[in-house]
């Protein structure tokens, strides 16, 4: 039985998602002041990026991004022999009193962005915390939401939604596997 | 990813993937120990036992750091060497410990294969941070990723390693570590101090210490013990230093960009002089730095176990 695979987004419409995510937390946030950016490993980092451009262009001020490596604070560590490969945390900048806008591609039971919160708590003290994700396909384990969503996509847990993000932008693609 | 084993008993038998996913761990461990808060939930809940019956504090609590920065609850239980006999004992200590039900133990003996006996008896992963002259593999992986971070890579450097080789689980783990990477590892010391048929663990062996550290990218020099020029190993400290020692004037002959290294603790003015350890081109500090990556990484890798 092979892979059945259908594209919900091409490139295009997924830059007009990321700058309309961009003006919005413009938007809520009176401007850029005290915001960084976090990118959560693996899927976030090249949509960190790419918000943090967009910013930039808009505002005219560099916004801080880091990127953040949530795999010693999940939840599912001690089941399985096997340990998920450790990435590295890279913020070299401090949190406390910021707005951080955590961004993932894809948010799903939650429980990923349970743990880098609690990862952020941690390295500071935020202002605040928001989240930015592309795709929020549903099926919540836990009580988060998203602030900033470019797709709503309501999936079947047998399916697995792909955001596919490549340093040229041409190819980018969001899919969902059957 | 996992490794091969349950334990780390040694590198004898540890493939270049395994050194590889090891030392890439370590690494991204190292920026925890920047943090404000320097730790992590990972090792909630789990019991890592530190039996240390060769006493250490600077590896015991080397290890006590990396599992406490993991959230584990670190028990240290020393016991004085006399109240150990051969393996007998060891084996009611291990009973005893296995009705703790500890998830990783750090066994550290004056007996080489006392970690094997409890690898075997116990469910728990046993990590050896020295059994007598045999391995010290924790050790071995903190100077490799310490090369590693300095050089940019491994294979093809050259390693000198000088000293008492004879009585060095250092330098053994090391050797083992480094042929399986692909360095070329160069062995100097002298001739009573370097073990017979060293050459089949695929070293070069040199009786003179310009020979060994000739075009040396990386030189490591051993700790000389005091003790063995009691049981007439050499003549006196001085004239070991005199033909052994790493100075400015012996240094010359290793590469330009050559890094100093020594497990430590360190005998100023013996194996090496003292502004050569304090020198530019030594590593020492930063080796023990990454001593505490390396066990958070190793904890790591083998806490949790299999549910």
């Amino acid at each position: 039985m092979g892979k059945e695979l259908t594209v919900v987004m091409d490139a295009q419409g997924i830059e007009r998602c990321i700058e309309r995510i961009a003006y919005e937390i413009r938007e809520n946030n009176e401007g850029a002041q005290d915001l960084v950016i976090i990118g959560i490993r693996a899927g976030g980092i090249l949509l960190a990026d790419r918000l943090s451009t967009m910013l930039r262009d808009i505002e005219g001020t560099e916004i801080p991004t880091g990127v953040l490596d949530i795999t010693l604070y999940r939840d599912d560590l001690l089941s399985g022999t096997g340990k998920p490969k450790l990435g590295k945390t890279e913020i070299p900048f401090s949190l406390d009193g910021k707005i951080v806008v955590l961004v993932d591609d894809v948010i799903f039971t939650g429980r990923t962005i349970r743990a880098a919160m609690d990862a952020l708590i941690d390295f500071g003290r935020p202002k605040r915390i928001q989240l930015a994700v592309l795709i929020d396909r549903g099926h919540r384990e836990l009580p988060i939401s998203p602030d900033y969503v470019g797709k709503s996509l309501p999936s079947s847990l047998w399916e697995k939604v792909v955001v596919e993000l490549s340093p040229s932008p041409g190819n980018d693609r969001i899919i969902i596997e059957n | 990813m996992k490794l091969g084993h349950k334990d780390l008993l040694g590198l004898e038998h540890v493939s270049r993937e395994e050194i590889s996913l090891i030392l890439d761990t370590a690494e991204s461990f190292k920026e925890i120990s920047t943090r404000r808060i320097k730790k992590v939930p990972t090792l909630r809940g789990k019991t890592v036992i530190n039996l240390f019956v060769e006493p250490s504090t600077r590896t015991r609590t080397s290890f006590e750091i990396a599992g406490k920065r993991l959230s584990a609850d670190v028990i240290n239980f020393t016991t004085s060497a006399s109240s150990f006999v051969k393996g007998e004992t060891l084996r009611d200590t291990a009973q005893t410990l296995q009705s703790m039900a500890p998830d990783i133990i750090v066994i550290r003996h004056s007996a080489a294969g006392a970690p094997h006996i409890l690898a075997r008896l116990l469910q728990a992963s046993i990590i050896n941070a020295g059994d007598g002259a045999h391995e010290h593999p924790t050790q071995a992986l903190l100077d490799m990723l310490s090369i590693r971070e300095k050089k940019g890579r491994l294979e093809g450097l050259k390693v000198a390693i000088v000293g008492d080789i004879s009585h060095s689980r250092v330098a053994r783990s090391n050797i083992f570590g480094m042929t399986t990477m692909g360095m070329s590892v160069a062995i100097g010391g002298p001739p009573m101090m370097i073990p017979r048929d060293l050459e089949k663990l695929g070293v070069t062996v040199h009786y003179r210490l310009a020979d060994a550290i000739q075009d040396a990218d990386v030189v490591m020099m051993l700790r000389i013990q005091f003790e063995r020029q009691a049981s007439s190993l050499f003549p006196s400290i001085r004239e070991y230093a005199r033909f052994y020692s790493l100075t400015r004037d012996t240094i010359g002959l290793a590469k330009d960009d050559v890094i100093i290294m020594h497990p430590g603790p360190i005998n100023r003015g013996v194996e090496i002089a003292p502004d050569i350890a304090d020198g530019p081109s030594s590593i020492i500090l930063d080796q023990v730095t990454n001593g505490v990556a390396v066990r958070m990484a190793l904890l790591y890798l083998l806490g949790g176990g299999t549910e």
